[in-house]
């Protein structure tokens, strides 16, 4: 038994050891096109095509990115990106902060039926309604219009689902407290609950902000006009048209990921706390 | 209480003294408002997307191109599809697509998710890194891995040659294209994955682990008795999702191969896209998109019900 013990903590740490040796090597792999993208973007062009670039490039040509953004409407494509994503994050997170608070702490006829519409709609991929949803997007006049992209989306399966999930955690007394109080059904929502929901608020933004920036089939056929280009679909045509500038493409592709990097190492942890709360319990 | 028994007694509508008045609007406001705060969300989802579902079922009966009237043809369109070849090979992708990229995902993560749930020097920082590629969108990701399996300047070719192997044409031969995207598609859901599972391996008491080590369980069998049946509602989630994220991949794959070489990687949305914005076929292409659904529909509740049995007998 003495022996064990002893013997133990030395195979754990050697075990250790191996297990994190393996780990080392597949995050490098895991990260390694990320950073080819950026070692491919700042090389110099003729060293794209040798067939023999090395790892790190033979010098760095910061100016490729400045290139790139003077050649391309990099800059209006990002416009368009952030305006659609920060009205779409205003929206949606509203809506669905009221919709998973009824869901959460009201009961009412029809909830579950209700609920089940929810779950469901969380079933219906897009693409499988991409030709009716496109036709009504066409019918209501909203083609070629900021509006056909961001209202489609703007109730959210998921984040109605994480919201119910932390509000019934919220104590009933405290609601009962304010309605005797005399408080409004709104004023009790925007004065207790919301205060009280900054972590899923915090979640939902990240998460919308994320989906919306990344979107692509909805946009591809709603907006018509290149003049109201997202990133997405502007790197799409780059990829299609320029398939020879490499240096460019990924320039390109660096700058529309900066965002998602930028608030992926701020909001590490919501990421990873958002995905958890997505359902698992 | 109060408010219970005023509700209780409908012949006493109108309350009497102000304070019960006063309980009595409460309760009903109450009642109301739950229907307030879910309206505006349940509206876009019946324009959005109920009503295009009922409507797919409506189109795909009908001969539309958009510009002229529509015309009711029956199940011509089901029938056209079932002799179509290619919508066979699309749905043939799709689930070859699915099979290689689903259980590999959820093992990789499941391993990633138990190595790194131990104790390890800078275990924070490689769970970043592996989950780093979910944020990034997939048109990125398809322009990144187009440029990495490359033919000719591609990087993969590059080390290839450098140990000596011949390249291989990845993105240009058809066997090698689905390949290529199953890769590209791991790159993205093993951090998922992973997240998902490491999520879930936390919320496993440790007292578990502790009575079994005290019974003499072998670390196989503590994996194979405590971790993997607790593990079981992440893993049925995880299923649930990447089957239907699969089924529906369209961004990466539209980007990186446009379905080809020729057909061999066209998976049923990309072919829904093609005849309905292409072709503007809008008949034919709701009648795939009808049939999807089915499928999504019914893989889901064969999972549901296996997930079921599964949990009964335990």
């Amino acid at each position: 038994m003495a022996q064990v013990r002893s013997e133990r903590p030395w195979r754990r740490r050697a075990e250790d050891a191996a297990i994190w040796l393996l780990l080392a090597a597949g995050a490098a792999i895991m990260f390694f096109p990320v950073y080819w993208m950026f070692a491919t973007a700042v090389r110099p062009k003729d060293e794209v095509f040798s067939g023999s670039a090395g790892m790190i490039p033979s010098s760095f040509v910061w100016s490729n990115f400045g290139e790139a953004i003077n050649k391309m409407p990099f800059v209006n494509w990002t416009v368009n990106s952030l305006v659609i994503a920060v009205i779409a994050v205003v929206i949606t997170v509203t809506l669905n902060l009221l919709c998973g608070y009824a869901f959460a702490k009201f009961r009412f006829a029809g909830r579950n039926v209700l609920f089940l519409g929810v779950l469901s709609a969380l079933m219906i991929p897009i693409q499988v309604i991409i030709v009716p949803l496109f036709l009504v997007i066409s019918e209501l006049g909203l083609l070629s219009n900021y509006w056909g992209v961001i209202l489609p989306r703007a109730a959210e399966a998921f984040g109605i689902f994480m919201v119910r999930q932390f509000m019934v955690s919220i104590p009933d007394d405290l609601l009962e407290a304010a309605r005797i109080d005399g408080a409004s059904e709104l004023s009790i929502f925007f004065k207790v609950v919301v205060p009280l929901s900054k972590p899923i608020i915090a979640v939902l933004v990240i998460f919308t902000f994320m989906w919306r920036w990344n979107d692509f089939a909805l946009p591809l056929v709603v907006l018509m006009n290149q003049d109201m280009y997202t990133v997405q679909l502007g790197l799409n045509i780059l990829r299609g048209q320029y398939n020879t500038e490499w240096t460019m493409i990924m320039a390109i592709a660096l700058l529309s990921l900066a965002p998602m990097l930028v608030i992926f190492t701020f909001f590490q942890r919501y990421f990873v706390q958002g995905i958890a709360s997505t359902g698992l319990k | 209480m109060a408010v219970v028994e005023t509700l209780g007694r409908p012949a006493q509508s109108r309350p009497e003294t102000p304070a019960a008045q006063r309980r009595w609007w409460v309760a009903a406001r109450t009642k109301l408002t739950p229907y307030m705060f879910i309206a505006p969300n349940m509206a876009l989802f019946s324009v959005f997307v109920f009503f295009p579902l009922l409507y797919a079922f409506y189109v795909s009966l009908r001969e539309w191109s958009l510009i002229d009237t529509p015309r009711y043809v029956g199940l011509e369109n089901y029938e056209r599809l079932f002799s179509d070849p290619q919508f066979w090979q699309s749905l043939r992708n799709t689930l070859v697509y699915s099979f290689a990229t689903v259980p590999t995902s959820l093992a990789i993560g499941l391993v990633l998710a138990l190595a790194l749930n131990r104790d390890l020097i800078a275990r924070t920082f490689l769970r970043s890194l592996y989950f780093l590629p979910v944020v990034i969108s997939s048109v990125a990701t398809a322009v990144i891995a187009a440029w990495l399996f490359n033919d000719n300047y591609g990087v993969v070719n590059m080390l290839l040659r450098r140990v000596g192997l011949e390249p291989v044409a990845w993105l240009s031969s058809p066997r090698w294209a689905l390949f290529s995207l199953v890769i590209a598609t791991l790159w993205v859901r093993v951090g998922f994955c992973m997240v998902v599972y490491l999520a879930a391996l936390q919320s496993i008491s440790p007292t578990y682990y502790d009575a079994a080590e005290v019974d003499g369980a072998t670390r196989f069998q503590q994996f194979r008795h405590i971790t993997w049946p607790l593990l079981r509602p992440a893993t049925f989630l995880l299923l649930i999702l990447s089957v239907i994220y699969s089924f529906q991949v369209f961004d990466l794959i539209y980007v990186m191969t446009g379905g080809g070489p020729g057909f061999s990687t066209t998976m049923v949305v990309q072919y829904i896209y093609q005849a309905a914005f292409v072709s503007s076929e809008m008949g034919y292409a709701s009648a795939m998109g009808v049939v999807l659904f089915l499928l999504i529909l019914g893989f889901t509740l064969l999972q549901w019900s296996v997930n079921r049995r599964v949990e009964d007998v335990a």
